[in-house]
């Protein structure tokens, strides 16, 4: 199990790469689900050049670990990984990673949705956006006030 | 240390106060100590350092790193947290 929450641009396709040679568990697992949030250039019909992504140092790593303890007594898992970055963003770079290795799909689907969906709702993360104004000259921040329901 | 002075430094254990995100900026601070005389309830903290304040958003507390709710008891030396739902992922 691995949570990292990084100030870092992270690529994904190489975390899970690495991650999963490096858990060692090869022969055990059949499923592998992974989930990728990535910043858009759009939201609420603006065009969003930018963003800050404040956490709770402590909380934030506790909740998380939370979740997946709560997702470990729901399914059978093998591994899990959540990357979660902060700081300073730019439209396409990942935000998120959560990955579950199951011996079989069903909990490797279930499990990922249900971390995903609650990091989603209870996590301490917060988003500032950079939104481009109508005139495309002047930009304006704007606190996200509310992450739509994944259900 | 004897147990009477073990009981006065607790008594004078401040509780940490911490703001996040629009709360922040609202307060413009991220931090404050407080005196817990007086104060039982997270409601009762958050009435406190909200007074004169116009606060129209959903707040959400925490005690501790754990969420709590407005009638959650707060004690001495926690760490009591205040802010707006959450935005993540």
């Amino acid at each position: 199990m691995m949570i990292k929450v990084t100030d870092n641009a992270f690529d994904p396709w190489q975390e899970l790469s690495t991650f999963q040679l490096e858990m060692k568990r090869d022969g055990e697992y059949g499923a592998c689900a992974n989930f990728i949030g990535t910043m858009r250039d759009m939201n609420e019909g603006d065009s969003v050049s930018g963003m800050f992504l404040e956490h709770y140092p402590g909380m934030t790593e506790r909740h998380l670990d939370k979740i997946v303890q709560q997702a470990k007594e729901k399914w059978n898992l093998l591994e899990t990984l959540i990357v979660h970055r902060v700081g300073e963003l730019l439209p396409n770079d990942p935000i998120v990673l959560v990955a579950v290795w199951s011996a079989h799909r069903k909990d490797a689907f279930e499990a990922s949705r249900f971390i995903m969906e609650d990091l989603k709702s209870k996590a301490p993360f917060w988003k500032k956006e950079c939104v481009v104004e109508a005139d495309q000259q002047t930009q304006k921040n704007r606190w996200v006030e509310k992450n739509t329901s994944g259900y | 240390m004897t147990q009477s002075n073990s009981q006065m430094y607790e008594e004078a254990m401040p509780i940490k106060v911490l703001y996040f995100a629009s709360l922040k900026e609202l307060f413009g601070r991220s931090e404050q100590q407080l005196s817990a005389d007086g104060l039982s309830t997270v409601e009762d903290v958050w009435k406190h350092v909200s007074e004169g304040y116009d606060v129209s958003q959903q707040v959400l507390y925490s005690i501790n790193q754990e969420y709590a709710q407005a009638d959650s008891l707060v004690q001495a030396g926690d760490e009591v947290a205040f802010f707006p739902p959450v935005t993540g992922g």
